[in-house]
């Protein structure tokens, strides 16, 4: 017998309420009708966008749609028994073929792309930073894998906490920053939606407390924050193994209640900036830390890779630096914790509602269209996908620029004048201290020039060979994710200013362009050496409104914290870029 | 007739959906909370909910559990439980303020104990409106329920119904609930570590309840989501406070066999409890053969016990009239205590102080 009576009760819900504004509209204050509306609303809205996951015979759990084209967001350890492909249903009453995309494993995300539409209903990402407690909230979902009729399961509650932090529980899947709520979230129900009052997505579920009444919802719930999806979703878009990140230091709370420093990495990027122990942390990412839990749930929202302000407060000064986040794995540890060697165990306690692992069935014919399998990735497929719409955006904007040499002239900070040449085979660079040079077969690593730039000049030859030639000019480059356009002003601007990154290989050093949305590059990390620090560009553009402009106006270069020198670009030179000449 | 009570649920199924409209479910997000908003009402009562650290951390018993403030200078209302039978009970506030709390005394019959902290202006509950609520009022529940919020994060909420105001009848593993009067049984799963000692407020914030222990229905041996009704709650803190409950846990229920004897075990909690001596009553066999409390036996005769059952089993089987050896661990080295010739049933037991 088919299990279906979770989704009757939703329907009838729904039904019963549409048939009491029918027959007691009349009667009713507007304002219960009116909320009566939104909610139905609200619900129809949820249903529209669950994802039912069925993964093998047994397997399964829920998903949610994020866009118009099919990428939907799911659990980790919903699709860790599924390999790459599964079959997921939607409320219209139809199966899909889906394939995984990107993974998460401490995150307990993964995004996968229901195939063959490109006008899916999909969810509104709303801002989870102000979810408050007692908002009202909707699960939806597969609960129990009761959607063989393919109708998701609603439940409705209340948010009981947020900011909630829950260590990993004989896992590597750590639930930081989540929302904590009473509606109902059951096996099955790991990876649907949590929705607002209004249907807009406000968390992705995947956890909940457990204890003497067996893996049955006790009225305490979890779900991975939207924003916290939002910050990973170009990392998953890119088809990698995303990882989170650690700042190399380890807080703990001192007496005083201040969340001090106690260990720190000589190796790491906070300690070259200037992080030391007994520093205590004011705030990281824009986002105030008070508490150890607060600590690691500012972190654990944050990809590996990011660069973010921290605020320390010593000996009653403030100082702020802009840390990068390293990686919390080893890559080949992250890659066999994926591979099942080690990671969920069905500990009792907090665990993830999983189902049984199926058997892995062979490839259908529409998954290998759009799968490749390749270390480091969990479908290199969709790294090409977004290494190429990058490409199409670089390659739209290059035909403003100049095709021959590139001259860049104008003045330092200090009034002193500059000029810079790049061309296909060589790169000049002229300064108060004297002149750079490169040949474009150099090494750019063992000549990191002008000196003490950390190779600003090798930088900006990449940049003018990915802007002409494309992302296959420049080595070995992938799509790397997403990253905050000004990580320095975190906090303070909307958060969501997330902007493409490429990261590439050649010459025998490591670059990472980001690219905003008119296909400009606006930053440059370069390095020359990996243990060591980048030389860091950022570019700044003329606002495009009737200007129009090739060249960038201001180059800042900063290397290991410090300013090596703020380049005002002059305007004379689109004139004259074109031709190379000496202005 | 069975179309007509179908209809009639569905009737009431609306009915219950309409008055959550009017009540918790404002249109959008009404950030820093309307007044009147669900958002605002647990923001205010969640202030007056502590979170209480304690003694425990073994399997099946939890360090932690839930308190209200019901007086400005830090008088607080919790459970009676094994979280306070510690030398330092912790309170940590709303506001992240970490607090050591003494123990002002306990009412054994309702489970209740009153806490107090050195404290100045804190937000409490008002203790003096105390009315009952009916079956259908709706509730939301907060507690430190598993312990997931820690220092300035708020306790958890959770949203109910008041499913029926009923006298309890329930059991903790083997021994009945010393309460038997009143409870508000609740649609909200509260029946979770840490709950108890939560605050059960109205839809306008007002204490109606304290969350119960952890108990199972005698009737069903399914957990029972309940509340102490407030009245309940403020003839227990009157009588603690006043001094006119008893100041010591009553020995709980012993098996006839030890209780003849004069010995009380440490309460049945665990699988496996291990056979503590909880008290030695005065002038009994095992008090006159050196027994004290905190004792931890480890045989009966040449019988080696590592539970309270096995205790129990051992000394039932010893015939009346025989010797009973018992061997127990104090300060780390093994005693032995004669505890003479086992009663017979009959005899007349002593009744604890």
């Amino acid at each position: 017998m088919r299990s279906n009576a979770a989704p009757a009760v939703a329907m009838t819900m729904i039904a019963c309420l549409v048939r009491v504004a029918d027959v007691h509209g009349a009667g009713v204050d507007p304002v219960v009708l009116d909320a009566q509306k939104q909610r139905v609303e609200a619900v129809r809205r949820c249903a529209s966008v669950a994802v039912s996951i069925f993964v093998g015979e047994a397997g399964g759990g829920s998903g949610v749609l994020l866009t118009r084209d099919g990428y939907a967001a799911t659990n980790f350890h919903v699709v860790q028994s599924a390999g790459p492909a599964m079959t997921c249903g939607l409320a219209d009453g139809r199966l899909y073929d889906a394939v995984l995309v990107g993974i998460d494993p401490t995150g307990d995300l993964a995004l996968v792309k229901l195939l063959g539409r490109d006008d899916f209903p999909c969810a509104e990402l709303a801002d989870s930073d102000l979810v408050e407690v007692g908002d009202p909230c909707f699960a939806a979902g597969n609960p129990f894998l009761l959607a063989t009729d393919l109708q998701p399961s609603i439940s409705a509650g209340i948010v009981s906490g947020v900011h909630r932090y829950q260590f990993p529980a004989g896992t590597i899947l750590e639930y930081t920053d989540c929302i904590q709520v009473d509606a109902a979230i059951n096996p099955g129900n790991s990876g649907g939606g949590l929705f607002d009052a209004r249907g807009r997505l406000i968390g992705v579920n995947g956890r909940a407390s457990f204890e003497k009444r067996g893996r049955v919802n006790v009225g305490a719930g979890y779900a991975i924050s939207a924003n916290q999806v939002r910050n990973f979703l170009g990392c998953l878009r890119a088809g990698r193994l995303c990882d989170h990140a650690t700042l190399g230091a380890t807080v703990s709370s001192g007496a005083d209640g201040r969340v001090v420093v106690s260990d720190i990495l000589e190796s790491s990027d906070a300690w070259r900036r200037g992080l030391r122990y007994d520093d205590e942390i004011v705030s990281l990412a824009g986002r105030p830390v008070r508490t150890v839990n607060a600590f690691k749930n500012v972190l654990g929202t944050l990809p590996a890779g990011w660069q973010v302000p921290l605020v320390v407060r010593r000996e009653g000064r403030r100082e702020e630096m802009l840390v990068r986040l390293a990686g919390l794995h080893a890559p080949a540890a992250l890659a066999a914790i994926v591979a099942g060697q080690s990671g969920s165990d069905g500990k009792e306690g907090d665990s993830q509602p999983r189902a049984a692992e199926p058997p892995r069935p062979d490839l259908p014919v529409a998954i290998r269209e759009c799968y490749e399998s390749r270390a480091g990735f969990a479908n290199h497929h969709f790294n090409i996908v977004e290494r190429d719409r990058v490409a199409a955006a670089l390659a739209a904007f290059r035909d403003t620029l100049p095709a021959g040499p590139w001259v860049l002239t104008g003045r330092l900070a200090t009034d002193d004048e500059f000029r810079i040449e790049l061309s296909d085979t060589s790169a000049t660079i002229d300064l108060p201290t004297g002149t750079s040079a490169l040949a474009s077969a150099d090494d750019f690593g063992r000549s990191p020039v002008p000196p003490g730039s950390g190779g600003m000049l090798g930088a900006l030859v990449l940049w003018r060979r990915l802007v002409i030639e494309g992302p296959a000019a420049v080595g070995r480059t992938i799509y790397w994710g997403t990253a905050p356009r000004q990580p320095a002003a975190m906090g303070t601007v909307d958060a969501a200013d997330l902007v493409d990154v490429l990261e590439s290989a050649a010459s025998g050093v490591e670059a990472r362009f980001t690219v905003d949305e008119a296909g400009r590059v606006v930053a440059i990390d370069l390095w020359a050496s990996p243990d060591d620090d980048p030389c860091e560009i950022r570019l700044t553009w003329p606002a495009a409104a009737g200007q129009v402009r090739p060249m960038p106006v201001r180059l800042d270069v900063r290397r290991g914290g410090e300013p090596f020198g703020v380049f005002h670009v002059d305007s004379r030179n689109e004139a004259t870029a074109g031709r190379g000449d000496v202005p | 007739m069975i179309r007509r009570s179908v209809s009639m649920s569905v009737t009431s199924v609306a009915a219950t959906v309409i008055v959550w409209g009017v009540c918790g479910w404002s249109a959008g997000p009404c950030h820093g909370g309307e007044p009147g908003s669900t958002q605002q009402t647990a923001a205010v009562a969640a202030r007056r909910v502590v979170k209480i650290y304690g003694a425990g951390g073994v399997r099946g018993l939890e360090s932690y559990q839930s308190g209200i403030l019901v007086s400005p200078a830090g008088r607080i209302l919790t459970v009676m439980s094994t979280v306070l039978d510690s030398d330092g009970i912790d309170c940590v506030l709303d506001d992240g303020r970490r607090f050591e709390a003494r123990l002002v005394g306990i009412d054994p019959r309702r489970e209740l104990a009153v806490l107090s902290i050195e404290g100045a202006d804190l937000p409490a509950f008002d203790l003096t409106e105390a009315s009952r609520v009916s079956a259908g009022t709706r509730i939301l529940a907060i507690s430190n329920l598993f312990g997931v919020a820690v220092g300035d994060e708020r306790a958890s909420v959770q949203r109910g119904v008041v499913a029926a105001v009923v006298p309890l009848e329930a059991r903790r593993g083997a021994a009945e609930a010393p309460y038997t009067g009143e409870v508000y049984l609740l649609d909200c799963t509260t029946n979770n570590p840490g709950s108890p000692g939560g605050a059960l407020v109205d839809s306008r914030g007002r204490l109606i309840g304290m969350l119960g222990k952890e108990l199972r229905s005698s009737a069903s041996g399914i957990w029972l989501n309940y509340a102490l009704p407030l009245d309940e709650l403020v003839r227990g803190c009157d009588a603690i406070v006043a001094g006119t409950t008893p100041a010591a846990v009553a020995a709980p229920p012993s098996p006839a066999d030890l209780r003849l004897l004069g010995i009380v075990l440490v309460p049945d909690l665990l699988d496996r409890t291990p056979p503590f001596v909880e008290a030695v009553l005065p002038d009994s066999p095992a008090a006159r053969a050196g027994l004290r409390a905190d004792d931890l036996v480890i045989a009966v005769g040449t019988r080696s016990v590592a539970s309270r059952d096995a205790m129990q089993r051992a000394v039932g089987g010893i015939v009346p009239g025989d010797p009973v050896r018992i061997s127990v661990i104090r300060a780390g080295a093994v005693v032995e205590c004669e505890v003479g010739p086992r009663p017979p049933e009959n005899s007349p037991a002593r009744s604890a102080p």
